[in-house]
């Protein structure tokens, strides 16, 4: 009896312990409970969010930088940068005095500077770069963000000013540049690792400038960071940074209640209420940055008319879906960019729900006795938690119009493939999340012509709409460009290739010690500013 | 002996090349490819995906990838991780000694506990301990293992708080890994407290773990204890005068173990099936977990790397549970030769 009451006690103790982990630990250590492992630490090699927080979002810095909690766009290792008057070449102004990162395999010997930028960028673009292959090779962003074809030069004008020579104008350029894909590596690092034999270690023990260092990384249990005393925007409040990778969300949640851990991401929408209730816990809310929709084939009758379109998409009830699917934690939506976006038009009216208004104006166009196809998504994303579900309620509101559906459903790698098809069967539930904040990123990858057969699952090519967005590329003035996505989005919503469904909205539950956590817009964890009491 | 070890060595070298076979057929078999999943939804151009499979040598027929690929074996290559762009072998080694460690802890406290719950069921059998022992044992086989990881979890850690939530040690505890073994490591670091904390976030999982085996390993046991005690050499030795604790322990035990041991050693491949769950719910950095993550990505070295070592395993303890047949039943050994 004695021993049980030993062994508990010893339990006892290594709970308290952990519960009093700030004291235990040199200085102020925030646990972040993490829902996954990293790919690697180089984020222009992979494109999971997880494997971003763990590397671009503490490491590393960008020549420009997405303000804490907000999509504005900040100076961070340029100062400021200039654009020719033909829109075509983008002059940055590097920041003096940025040091990277020491560690046991690399002491730097000098600053950042224009090297560094040529180097982290020339090895995404230039084939014959000694490092393009290093590690894979693949750089998935720089491709899909066309930064291969956009650009035509990178020049070293002096040691703290780079060119950016583009091979067409690109109002989103900047905001290309604040995402992941675009920080910035030593080059003095990757040469030394280059003479060393060992080139793809700057990959797996990475080397930047930013907030935190990387202390240790154990595959699948513990990310351990320390704050960075010469950060060039002063130390992080906090000392240490320990990302505690725990992939359910219960358990998650079971550690943050126990003190195990101080921030988690992706609660189960269930425990909510609970998160709500809990006295130690500060539950954070905020529009995702993302949009689900049901994208129609728009080259296939009867859904390449609009009127059709629009009657079927009054005959959805989205309140129902959002209450039933996103559990609350969604909001409906109306136009094919979200609320958080600038360029937002909160004037655009959505298609009411009126499934008797539906009936009657199929009936009127002649679309009778009309079977379709739904594709229900087998995976779980932000902007549709439960693709069956939500196709089954779609059945049942078609249905209530004289509409047949049958739902089919693939395996994701393939239900991706067989949905870009040009003559698809059906309407494909989908969705989309922003990259880089600009509203380019939705209207053009995935509603402009160029998307037809990819990204555009609706197959739709509009030219009053393309000639809108296009031109809205080539501007600067942000004004000008709000006006023509404003326009955009009166079409998009006339000509209705996608019913728009919904907005996931992220909640975010922080231990009450927590000081000044910001939900990222872009769904990352970004520490340096927080702080604990 | 050694012809008995020869023999035994000799199925299962063939066994191991079926095993890559299989391994490298089963992931080309489901449908999507690496390239695609990484894209996602903001899709691939055709010819970039070809670029891609091509620089991956996905491309060539698929004999041909074969070829390559058991060329490399020979080479002791299992290949790089598609999506890590680490070796595979040196990824399967920084995560199996975790697997290891829960699924040793995991089977001696199922044969501890399992083994004698067998016994006592077959020797009071039809009283109430029998019942007990037995509904007991079909309640844990008929576990979902998930439900009972989070259920105990919620129950220790969250209302009594009396073990971790998950991992395997306090985060407090910080030193570079030896042995891989965290309560060997947490030993070796010399920290205080270390093992201790170790020793605390293995006991849910173990149990979590070890469940199912437990139940089997009991139920075979008293059904083989059962068969064994109505043998004729088992009244002749009651006839004899030897107490019950002799007759159990040396005359039944032992002819009993030879079914009990065929079962263990099968509970080890059930070990590591029940580890891809386990894993998943305590955060424990094992293969399981990492072998699930490879499928769904379709990482396609990894899966097919990661399953033959796994099958290798399961199969050398499958050997040695042979081998030992006849250490406890030398008329085996001696039959087989």
């Amino acid at each position: 009896m004695r021993k049980t009451k030993n062994l508990i006690a010893a339990f006892c103790g290594a709970t308290l312990l952990l519960a009093s982990m700030n004291a235990g630990a040199a200085g102020k250590t925030l646990v972040f409970c993490s829902e996954g492992s990293p790919e690697g630490f180089n984020p222009a090699l992979y494109t999971a969010g997880t494997t971003f927080d763990a590397s671009s979002r503490q490491v590393f810095n960008g020549l420009v930088k997405f303000e804490r909690g907000t999509t504005k766009i900040m100076p961070a290792l340029a100062e400021s940068w200039d654009l020719s008057p033909d829109g075509k070449e983008y002059t940055f102004h590097l920041r003096k005095g940025v040091k990277f990162h020491t560690t046991k395999k690399f002491t730097p010997t000098r600053d950042f500077n224009a090297d560094d930028v040529l180097f982290s960028f020339m090895r995404q673009f230039d084939p014959n770069h000694p490092f393009h292959k290093i590690s894979g090779g693949n750089y998935e962003y720089f491709n899909s963000m066309s930064m291969q074809t956009l650009i035509k030069d990178i020049v070293k004008v002096d040691d703290y000013t780079v060119k950016f020579i583009l091979n067409r104008p690109e109002a989103p350029m900047i905001a290309n540049l604040g995402m992941d894909f675009a920080v910035i590596f030593s080059a003095e690092y990757a040469d030394n690792m280059m003479k060393a034999g060992t080139p793809e270690v700057i990959d797996f023990e990475p080397v930047g400038t930013g907030p935190f260092q990387l202390v240790m990384y154990q595959k699948d249990a513990v990310i351990r960071y320390k704050a960075f005393p010469d950060y060039w925007e002063g130390k992080a409040p906090l000392d240490n940074l320990i990302f505690a990778i725990t992939p359910d969300a219960s358990v998650r949640y079971q550690k943050l209640k126990a003190g195990e851990c101080h921030v988690m991401p992706y609660p189960n929408p269930a425990d909510l209420e609970a998160m709500k209730q809990d006295p130690d816990i500060n539950l954070l809310k905020k529009e995702g940055l993302n949009v689900g929709f049901l994208a129609y084939n728009t080259r296939i009758p009867p859904f390449d008319n609009p009127k059709v379109r629009k009657a079927l998409n009054m005959a959805i009830n989205k309140e129902s879906i959002i209450k039933a699917i996103f559990q609350g934690a969604g909001t409906v939506a109306k136009n094919p960019i979200p609320p958080t976006i600038w360029s937002y038009n909160d004037a655009v009216v959505d298609d009411p729900y009126d499934p008797v208004a539906s009936k009657k104006a199929l009936e009127k166009l002649g679309v009778t006795d009309l079977e379709m196809k739904i594709w229900a998504m087998p995976v779980q994303r932000p902007y549709n938690p439960n693709a069956r579900r939500m196709a089954e309620m779609l059945q049942a509101d078609f249905a209530e119009v004289g509409v047949k559906v049958e739902i089919v459903s693939y395996e994701w790698g393939e239900y991706l493939k067989r949905s870009k098809d040009l003559n698809r069967d059906g309407a494909v539930l989908l969705g989309w999340t922003g990259d880089n904040g600009d509203p380019d990123n939705f209207l053009a990858v995935i509603l402009g012509c160029d998307g037809v057969g990819s990204a555009n699952r609706s197959q739709w090519c509009y030219q009053p709409f393309e000639d809108l967005i296009q031109k809205a590329k080539i501007v600067a003035d942000p004004a000008e460009r709000t006006k023509l996505y404003k326009e955009a989005q009166v079409i998009f919503k006339a000509q209705a290739p996608w019913a728009t469904i919904a907005h996931s909205v992220v909640y975010q539950p922080v231990r009450k010690e927590v000081i000044d956590f910001r939900i990222d817009p872009f769904g990352g964890n970004i520490f340096y500013g927080v702080d604990l009491k | 002996m050694f012809l008995y070890l020869f023999k035994k060595l000799a199925v299962t070298i063939p066994t191991f090349f079926g095993v890559t076979l299989v391994a490298f057929i089963f992931i080309r078999l489901l449908p999507g490819d690496p390239v695609l999943l990484m894209a996602g939804e903001r899709g691939i151009s055709d010819e970039r995906h070809a670029v891609l499979m091509a620089e991956m040598g996905f491309d060539k027929p698929i004999l041909v990838q074969y070829g390559y690929y058991l060329a490399d074996l020979a080479h002791g290559d299992f290949g790089t991780s598609i999506i890590t762009k680490r070796p595979v072998l040196e990824e399967f080694a920084t995560l199996f000694p975790a697997t290891m460690e829960l699924s040793i802890c995991a089977m001696l406290l199922a044969i501890l506990l399992g083994l004698p719950a067998g016994m006592i069921a077959a020797t009071k059998r039809g009283t109430a301990i029998d019942h007990t022992v037995m509904t007991t044992a079909l309640a844990g086989y008929s576990m979902p293992i998930f439900w009972w990881g989070l259920l105990l979890i919620i129950f220790f850690s969250g209302t009594l708080g009396w073990t971790p939530v998950s991992g395997r040690i306090s985060l407090l505890y910080y030193f570079e890994p030896v042995t891989g073994f965290m309560l060997i490591d947490s030993l070796l670091s010399g920290q205080e407290g270390a093992f201790q904390s170790a020793l605390s976030h293995l006991i849910l999982p173990t149990i979590v773990l070890a469940t199912i085996p437990l139940a089997v390993i009991a139920r075979q046991t008293r059904s083989a204890m059962l068969e064994v005690l109505s043998e004729d050499y088992v009244r002749t030795a009651r006839a004899k005068g030897l107490g019950p604790q002799r007759v159990i322990g040396l005359h039944a035990l032992r002819n009993a173990m030879i079914p009990v041991i065929t079962v263990i050693g099968l509970q080890v491949g059930v070990l590591f099936a029940g580890a891809i769950l386990t894993e998943t719910i305590f955060s424990w950095p094992g293969i399981g977990k990492w072998m699930v993550e490879s499928i769904f990505r379709r990482d396609y070295s990894a899966v097919q790397g990661g399953l033959l070592l796994i099958a290798a395993i399961v199969m050398l303890v499958n050997l040695a549970v042979d081998l030992l047949y006849g250490i406890i039943n030398p008329q085996i050994r001696h039959t087989d030769s």
